[in-house]
């Protein structure tokens, strides 16, 4: 229980950092898309008996490699693109699945994850990929918030906008991939965008947004594990489900309109 | 009606050329023939409606978007090469209703290209800022996020964070539009403090008042109508050619009259 709760707030923070990106720059579908994206690498590195982790690394470098080619090559929008290699790959996920009956009980694992019952091995990993992204952001963060704000203020200042781009989405793809271990990849989404989500709602500063982001994800880890310790459900679902009713909880409590999401106010 | 004349050296490192110079996107051209001059602490004003060329010209000037043909110098490099030198000011910041940035955060943006990723934010720099923010009068909100400013407001943010940028070349989209009588007039004054110290200045404008305070002016229709000192250019047949609509410049105390419509276009 020790290790879940860890691994758990290892999760959090990767989430509310990178997670805030994906709210800020209107990212959640490709961060949506790489979630599912990942599951035919990860079914069939668990067919042929390599570990998930590679597959789902491979899965993630195919789908970003076919979203830019798609939209280098053609004048299709990236939504297109995302959205095709989207479904394409979660097809080709069950199809394998499908091939195979002695895993649909991996395939629960890695669509919810096994938080409880967590590998040591895992943990660590999990440490690793949040440290490299605490330590990414960190040294990016000037060119992140201007790209935020503007890619094209971003590249005239001299910060390649595909460059850190990239990076950005290198570091989606780096949470997708190590946390599907713990919540899943169907799951791993809603601690991307549900704590990120509620701290946009309250916070004046990114620096904050990140912080309220990742104490968003920890209380939902800590009372998602407590509600399915108590009451016998599913570990990843129940944490993510926590997420989700603070964000509605944060919302209402806010007590005024959303001015942040209505239209520019066109007054001198 | 071009005017040649206003070219100033080639390869100078502290102005702007263009020279036979075809701007438009992945490879189609949208105005042909492009040829201008611009040195230190002069401004040009780009005049024409939506859809005429001012903002490829504007990102073709800082490098955003590639010239299709003909050559363009911007601080004796082609464009792109001096982002330390350069601000930009783009027309649309929608992202800007939901960032949670502070005014501060937004103006400091403006030191991040001389700073790069790991150069420390100095005193000088904060003082650059102060100073941006009171240029602009919104050193009161300097700790106010932006998402709750109003749309005028908002435009004397990023006009603080165009200064605070200290460029020897300043490209604006539309900078005024949100801004009311007096936001426009304090502009006025901030771009002539810009010119006196040095700085070039190209704006693109609706506004023919803002038009005729610049050095020069052109006049854009997916052509090249006219280019030259504004008393001379902004005449009612160009106006007219590049409106639609006969506009009369009537001086700079009466401003600008609107004559006739012209028939099927607008």
């Amino acid at each position: 229980m020790l290790n879940a709760l860890l691994a758990g707030v290892l999760v959090s923070l990767a989430c509310g950092i990178i997670g805030t990106f994906i709210v800020l720059r209107g990212l959640a579908f490709i961060g949506d898309a790489l979630a599912h994206g990942v599951l035919p690498g990860i079914a069939l590195a668990l067919l042929l008996g390599f570990p998930g982790i590679l597959g789902a690394t491979i899965g993630a470098l195919v789908m970003i490699g076919g979203i830019s080619l798609i939209t280098r090559r053609t004048r299709l929008s990236s939504d297109t693109a995302i959205g095709l290699l989207f479904v394409g790959m979660l097809a080709l996920g069950v199809v394998i699945v499908s091939r195979s009956n002695s895993f649909s009980g991996d395939l629960v694992r890695v669509l919810f994850g096994e938080i409880l019952g967590i590998a040591p091995s895992a943990l660590l990993i999990q440490l690793a990929a949040t440290l490299v992204i605490l330590v990414t952001v960190i040294v990016c963060a000037r060119p992140f918030i201007m790209l935020c704000f503007s890619p094209e203020q971003a590249q005239v200042a001299g910060f390649s906008a595909s460059l850190y781009h990239n990076i950005m989405l290198a570091l989606v793809a780096l949470t997708v991939i190590t946390s599907f271990q713990t919540v899943g990849t169907l799951l791993v989404f809603g601690m991307l965008l549900a704590p990120a989500g509620a701290g946009a709602l309250i916070a004046r500063r990114v620096q904050s947004m990140m912080l309220w982001a990742a104490g968003f994800g920890s209380l939902s880890v800590y009372f998602g594990l407590l509600v399915s310790y108590h009451f016998n459900l599913a570990a990843g679902a129940s944490i993510v489900l926590v997420a989700t009713l603070i964000f509605f909880l944060v919302f209402f409590l806010r007590g005024r309109p959303l001015s942040t999401f209505g239209s520019p106010p066109k007054i001198g | 009606m071009q005017s040649a004349s206003i070219i100033p050296e080639k390869n100078s490192s502290s102005c702007v050329i263009a020279h036979n110079l075809d701007i438009g996107y992945q490879g189609e051209v949208i105005v042909p023939q492009v040829n201008f001059g611009l040195t230190c602490g002069e401004s040009l004003a780009l005049v024409g409606i939506n859809g005429s060329g001012k903002t490829t010209l504007l990102k073709t000037i800082v490098g955003l978007l590639p010239p299709i043909k003909g050559e363009i110098t911007v601080l004796g490099n082609p464009p792109g090469k001096n982002p330390h030198q350069l601000a930009y000011l783009s027309q649309f910041h929608d992202s800007g209703f939901i960032l949670p940035l502070r005014v501060k955060d937004v103006v400091q943006m403006g030191r991040f290209s001389d700073k790069g990723l790991f150069g420390r934010m100095t005193r000088l720099d904060e003082e650059i800022i102060t100073a941006s923010m009171q240029r602009l009068g919104i050193e009161d909100l300097r700790d106010a996020p932006l998402r709750m400013l109003s749309g005028g407001q908002q435009q004397r943010v990023y006009m603080a964070q165009v200064l605070a940028r200290q460029a020897d070349l300043i490209v604006l989209d539309e900078p005024t539009s949100s801004l009311d009588a007096s936001g426009r007039k304090l502009f006025s004054h901030i771009m002539d403090e810009e010119r006196q110290r040095g700085a070039m200045i190209v704006v693109a404008t609706h506004d023919i008042q803002l038009a005729a305070e610049c050095n020069q002016a052109m006049l854009l229709a997916r052509e090249v109508v006219a280019v030259g000192p504004g008393d001379e250019i902004l005449t009612p047949e160009a106006l007219l050619k590049t409106f639609g609509i006969v506009l009369l410049y009537q001086g700079e105390d009466k401003g600008v009259g609107i004559v006739e419509r012209e028939h099927g276009h607008n």
